[in-house]
């Protein structure tokens, strides 16, 4: 049951994006279509749920038990570009059709704010879903990771829909581009705070 | 470049947040205030400025393959050592600017001077370098932190300006969307008219 | 010109690189551990100072905890000349809007509330985030007031407070916080009278 109230929390209520703001560069960029941001949404799911792991693992038996958490950010970030230097390699292996889909995208997972912010929010801050603050296990942690993945893939594919829609519209010269996606992303989050106390 | 254009040109040229739009994660997160934005603005300067120290310095003897990790190890380094700094001076800030102090590891702006001018040019033009774009994002953050306290919380830099509330929603997250953008649209205005 | 890639200059160069970087950060983490401590000290002590009576001691050093429903609470003694002048109390409450709400309350040795402080919480911005002093009068309203006979729920669940306007959670969060509060209090002085009554 707690699994449930967690992704609805991470997807909805606390959306990374828009109530959160992590990962709005890529948001920014790579939204005009629907096709290109649902499978950029895709990878992020896959490379934020196993770096959440491997993070969460490399805190609690590397970091704490040495007594060198300060390393943290340094750690953190090491294992997030050699994962995904690591799909990278393996995905050119299995699957050269996805890669080429991919493209450009992998290698900016690793400067996605998204990625970094809840590996380090899932082993720093206690959460109160459903019941008494407490800090996530494992098995809660990767699923809070990849549920904060589906958010942000869920705002993308909305906001690529409304961007798609926009680009036929009679937008004035100043507002083109960024500000009215600036904007249009401020209607959304205000529309997903209503989402608030849901759980 | 002459040295004082080096400085300059991070404010309105090249503005970080304005003209690159890079760097707006932090930039949505921290500027629920002036003073938050500033102290924000502040701290990547510093990270922004002594990460391209070091990466000029070694940039010579780091070969091709292996120089986006050890920037990112050498910025990491820097960032580690500001998030102790601030932990041990500025408690306050610390604590409000939460998560988004370690964020600044993977601040596109950070790594992308380091790529684009620390690797390639003396260490006397990164300091500037940096030290300009720092300064440019400064700005920003604090600008729009002002606006959005300022109509979120009728105060400016904590001090209140009237005795009634600001109008919420500039303080939470849409209003942290709608405020930038509305900023951008004033500045390409200010723009195509000097141009 | 940067160096060749090969394999062995880049693995070198890679492990140089952490090698220093760790180090320095080992340094810089050692020069800033006593300042970090010094900082958090503070920051606690500014919390007590605020809530109980002028004193003279260091409540920090002196803080102990006391154990209720299964939770361990921390409480600081303020003492002035010796004797305890006030007791403050981290108390907390899960049944916040938004989570965990963290109080410190601030308690004469008669009982009744000095003062409040709100150390943490994930309330809504305008609406129950007012219990925070200076935000509005709703934490005003308790200094002074006794426990003992001024019932600490909403006027609306039978008690004597005023709530915040349409946050009727939050300010039922902030008395239950309050009332686990005094149960701790009432533990502590249980202590004091029986460490009294053995030394005559």
């Amino acid at each position: 049951m707690e699994y449930i109230l967690i992704i609805i929390s991470a997807v909805f209520v606390n959306n990374i994006l828009l109530a959160q703001f992590l990962g709005t560069c890529p948001f920014l960029g790579v939204s005009n279509k629907v096709s290109t941001a649902a499978g950029m949404s895709g990878a992020v799911i896959f490379v934020m749920a196993i770096a959440t792991l491997v993070t969460y693992l490399f805190q609690y038996y590397v970091l704490i038990p040495l007594g060198i958490e300060f390393m943290q950010t340094v750690a953190f970030i090491l294992v997030i570009a050699g994962l995904v230097q690591m799909v990278e390699i393996i995905l050119k292996k299995i699957s050269p059709a996805l890669y080429q889909a991919l493209g450009i995208f992998l290698p900016l997972i690793t400067t996605n704010c998204a990625v970094l912010g809840v590996a380090i929010l899932v082993v720093s801050k206690e959460f109160a879903i459903g019941g008494d603050p407490h800090m996530l296990n494992m098995a809660q942690s990767v699923v809070y990771a990849a549920a904060s993945a589906l958010g942000f893939g869920v705002a993308m594919v909305l906001f690529a829909g409304i961007r798609e829609q926009l680009d036929l519209a009679n937008v004035p010269k100043a507002f083109k581009g960024t500000p009215i996606a600036l904007i249009t992303a401020g209607i959304l989050a205000l529309s997903f705070m209503g989402f608030a106390g849901l759980v | 470049m002459s040295k004082l254009s080096l400085l300059t040109k991070g404010i309105i040229k090249e503005n970080p947040t304005f003209v690159l739009v890079l760097g707006m994660c932090p930039t949505l997160g921290t500027t629920t205030s002036a003073f938050n934005g500033f102290g924000m603005g502040l701290a990547t300067l510093f990270v922004l400025t002594l990460s391209n120290v070091l990466i000029s310095l070694v940039a010579k003897q780091v070969p091709d393959k292996v120089r986006i990790p050890v920037y990112i190890v050498l910025i990491a380094a820097v960032v580690t050592v500001l998030q102790l700094l601030m932990q041990a001076f500025t408690p306050a800030l610390y604590a409000t600017l939460g998560i988004f102090i370690p964020l600044i590891v993977v601040n596109c702006i950070v790594l992308g001077r380091a790529e684009a001018y620390a690797s390639k040019n003396s260490v006397i033009d990164s300091t500037m370098d940096g030290i300009g774009i720092g300064l440019g994002f400064t700005l920003s953050l604090t600008v729009v932190g002002t606006i959005r306290e300022l109509l979120g919380s009728a105060s400016i830099f904590g001090i209140k300006l009237m005795d009634a509330d600001g109008m919420l929603v500039f303080v939470l997250a849409p209003g942290a969307f709608i405020v930038l953008g509305y900023i951008m649209v004033l500045f390409n205005k200010l723009k195509s008219r000097i141009s | 010109m940067a160096k060749e890639s090969s394999l062995k200059n880049m693995v070198f160069t890679l492990f140089i690189v952490c090698l220093v970087s760790s180090t320095l950060l080992g340094g810089a983490y050692a020069l800033t551990k006593e300042p970090i401590e010094a900082a958090n000290i503070a920051k606690v002590n500014s919390s007590i100072s605020g809530v109980v009576p002028a004193f003279d001691n260091d409540p920090s050093k002196e803080i102990f905890t006391k154990e209720l429903n299964g939770k361990s609470f921390n409480v600081y003694p303020a003492k002035k000349g010796g004797k305890i002048v006030g007791y403050a109390v981290e108390s907390s409450t899960s049944a916040g809007f938004g989570g965990r709400i963290m109080l410190m309350v601030g308690f004469n040795t008669d009982g009744t509330i000095f003062n409040t402080s709100v150390l943490s919480h994930s309330e809504t911005p305008g609406l129950g985030d007012k219990m925070v002093e200076g935000k509005s009068n709703f934490s005003v309203q308790f200094k002074g007031k006794n426990p003992a006979d001024f019932k600490l729920a909403v006027k609306k669940d039978g008690g004597d407070v005023d709530a915040i306007t349409a946050s009727t959670i939050t300010s039922r969060a902030f008395c239950d916080a309050l009332v686990t509060a005094y149960k701790v209090f009432q533990l502590c002085i249980e202590d004091q009278t029986k460490n009294k009554n053995s030394n005559e």
